[in-house]
């Protein structure tokens, strides 16, 4: 009989009052027993809509029914057959937007926690004293080209590499990972199981050069004619930050979340040990209300800040990040001033922030996303003071390597034109994730890196015919 | 890592160091006007420096920093045959030649480090090259061989007078340009405020002058936004973009506002520079 429990085993957590002033990890993880209960959960449908939510296609009641039993490696070689990144998954997916959002134990109470039991087999499956010992797969002597080490790219490499062929990841930073690591914060996503996963793709044999800029230490062209790569996927990302176009945006103390975010989770700038200077501000203004946000309002107030506040034009239910986030940050003192859009940051003579005025906004008609439009409420300016001020409304895809590559074609808003394939405009190169859709998810990306590992594949096998 | 092939102290102050690193896949296209970054080491920061030359042959990109910062001062004690562990570029467009016929190159300090390569680079293709090269004192500078071959005409100054002419670059630039000499650019390196200046002497001539700008920035490849400058009102990522702007368009207040954002941190970490070993690391 399953567990008719109504809703999800808690996830054991870090007190709000504790860990705001640490990096360490918030959620700590089930027990064996935990994950047990939480598995009988599932109903083991004959129809089981989870797996159509998964970007990936993890065989989620599989796992589960062997989680269920206590058999905790076989859960984890089901995940794994599927998804390179498991223990970065099952911290970092909107679960209640794919899987869990799709389980039908949500109709009365809450899904089952398929992100918690997919962590908890990547994590116990990392722990193991005794792991097997990798067996990188056969050569078939085919080269592939991987701009970008990112969730997209490092999926597309986990894929192609255990089809047989050898890849080769370029990455423009000096340490891999992407997102994973510049962007994501240590206390969401411990940089350990990153360089875990990693490790784990560089034992099946896939090569990483670091401290590489395709685009302009080697362009694409000399990745096909110099350095003999038959295909090239371009998993880059969105890397380009927007700013406001406000008055004061270049004041001392405004950052893009992506600096912020690197100085702190890349460059470890928290810690004294690390070089990378950081400021420590007393009260930050973090602009926007995705993931990005609340990540960069949880480091500055693990900074030391005494305030921190989200601006974000819209109401709560519109936030577009992670429930679980939002959660996580009320009770660690993030102040939410929502339905406040800015206009404009001041600051003083030195040129260092001030505050930033902002207008209130009400929800009017529905756009054409179903979300209901932020309109401006007249006269209702008002100023909040702070020290700091972090963007964080999106990214766009760099054009780095679109303005070196011939040929290659791009979106309306300046992404890398790829069809659902991943084929770009040129033949033999790819493209998905950020870099083609603009910021997305980490599941997203993956997703379409395992669509492009199927395509170069493709593309590979019918030139050798 | 990266293999440092070559050392040399280039000023009897020894502030400015000239360091040749092993790095083929930056040498294969670095371009005078371009930069790098480097790292020192697993908790370096990573650091923005101009090519100041390249072996596409040896595979080696030269380049020449002051010690300034906690990260430079370490820098300078690496030694031949040392290895540093990122060195990642060209970053940065080139700086744009064609179609000049005579230049005036104006360097500031380490500036002319910089100046040096673009000087060599157009003074190759046959572009007439004016050479002002300003230091602060005649133990600080730089190049002066380098620059003579670089160039048409050299025109060293010394604040003090010590060495050359005395006072700044931009005194000279007035002077040429107030006794009719003619250029269709001038491309000025150094300090904020020298650029400025500069500005400041060809605006009246309504005389074309790039400046190459080198604010704070982590990746180089345009992803965090530090290195905002404005340029004609409007935001530019200098990494990107340039370094290489219109000088009557750059907003040098901003940028040396924005520059000196760490100066408090930079003095602080300054001080735990460890004395035995120079502040290198697991060494």
């Amino acid at each position: 009989m399953p567990n008719m429990r109504k809703d999800k085993n808690p996830m054991p957590e870090q007190d709000p009052q504790v860990r705001n002033k640490n990096f360490d990890e918030v959620a700590l993880g089930y027990t064996p027993e935990m994950a047990i209960d939480e598995a009988q959960r599932c109903l083991n449908c004959a129809n089981p809509q989870c797996r159509t939510g998964c970007p990936v296609m993890v065989r989620i009641p599989e796992f589960i029914a062997e989680m269920a039993k206590g058999n905790f490696d076989a859960a984890y070689d089901i995940i794994s057959s599927t998804n390179s990144l498991p223990a970065v998954c099952g911290r970092v997916c909107p679960q209640e937007k794919q899987c869990e959002g799709k389980c039908i134990r949500g109709k009365n109470g809450e899904g089952v926690g398929i992100g918690r039991l997919e962590r908890f087999a990547a994590d116990y499956h990392m722990n193991r004293k005794d792991l097997p010992k990798v067996e990188p797969p056969k050569s078939n002597g085919h080269r592939v080209a991987i701009v970008g080490s990112g969730p997209s790219s490092l999926t597309c490499a986990g894929d192609l590499r255990k089809m047989g062929y050898d890849v080769t990841i370029f990455e423009a930073f000096h340490k891999p990972g992407g997102v994973l690591v510049y962007g994501i914060p240590q206390f969401r996503l411990p940089k350990e199981i990153v360089a875990k996963e990693i490790d784990n793709l560089k034992a099946m044999g896939v090569k990483i050069v670091t401290d590489a800029v395709i685009g302009k230490a080697v362009t694409v062209d000399e990745l096909f004619d110099d350095m003999g790569f038959e295909a090239v996927y371009i998993g880059s990302g969105a890397g380009l930050p927007q700013f406001l176009h406000c008055p004061g945006e270049n004041l001392l103390g405004v950052y893009s979340a992506n600096e912020f975010l690197t100085r702190v989770n890349l460059m470890k700038a928290y810690r004294d040990d690390y070089d990378t200077p950081i400021k420590h501000p007393k009260k930050v203004v973090v602009v926007g209300g995705g993931n990005v946000a609340m990540d960069a309002s949880r480091v500055a107030k693990r900074l030391g800040a005494e305030h921190v506040y989200i601006v974000y034009r819209r109401g709560k239910e519109e936030l577009p990040a992670r429930k679980e986030e939002v959660e996580h940050a009320i009770p660690e003192g993030i102040e939410f001033q929502l339905l406040n859009n800015p206009v404009q940051i001041l600051g003083d003579e030195q040129g260092h922030v001030t505050g930033i005025e902002v207008q209130k906004m009400e929800l009017g008609e529905p756009d054409e996303k179903g979300r209901r439009r932020p309109v401006a409420v007249p006269n209702s300016n008002w100023v909040i003071e702070c020290d700091a001020v972090i963007i964080a409304i999106g990214t766009k895809p760099n054009p780095l390597l679109r303005s070196t590559t011939e040929g290659l074609e791009a979106t309306p808003k300046g992404g890398i034109q790829a069809d659902e394939n991943g084929q770009t405009s040129r033949e033999g190169v790819f493209a998905g994730g950020d870099a083609v859709t603009g910021s997305a998810t980490v599941i997203m990306a993956m997703g379409a890196g395992k669509t492009g590992a199927k395509s170069i594949d493709a593309y590979i096998r019918s030139k050798a015919k | 890592m990266f293999k440092i092939v070559k050392k040399r102290f280039l000023d009897n102050a020894k502030t400015i160091c000239l360091f040749e690193i092993e790095a083929p896949l930056v040498a294969k296209h670095a371009a005078a006007g371009q930069f790098v970054i480097f790292r020192l080491d697993e908790q370096g920061e990573r650091v923005p420096v101009s090519v100041a030359g390249y072996d596409r042959e040896k595979g080696t990109v030269t380049v020449m920093v002051q010690a300034a910062g906690h990260t430079t001062k370490m820098l300078h004690t690496v030694e031949e045959g040392d290895y540093i562990t990122d060195f990642v570029g060209p970053l940065g467009r080139a700086t744009e030649m064609d179609g000049l016929s005579k230049v005036a190159v104006v360097g500031g300090g380490v500036g002319c480090a910089i100046a040096y390569p673009i000087a060599k680079e157009m003074h190759e293709k046959g572009i007439e090259v004016d050479m002002i090269a300003g230091f602060r004192s005649k133990d600080f500078v730089i190049l002066e061989d380098e620059l003579k071959a670089a160039c048409s005409n050299l025109y060293i100054t010394t604040d003090d007078g010590t060495f050359g002419r005395k006072g700044f670059t931009t005194d000279t630039l007035r002077e040429l340009l107030e006794s009719g000499h003619t250029y269709d650019r001038v491309i000025a390196i150094g300090p904020g405020l020298m650029m400025k200046f500069v500005a400041d002497v060809t605006r009246p001539y309504n005389l074309k002058t790039i400046v190459s700008l080198n604010p704070i920035m982590v990746d180089g490849t345009g992803m965090c936004g530090g290195c905002r400058v404005m340029v004609g009102g409007e935001t530019k990522f200098a990494c990107v973009d340039g370094p290489d702007f219109d000088a009557h368009q750059v907003d040098f207040d901003l940028l040396i506002k924005r520059g000196a954002f760490y100066n408090d941190d930079e003095a602080e970490a300054n001080k735990h520079i460890c004395k035995m070993t120079g502040g290198v690391r697991n060494a």
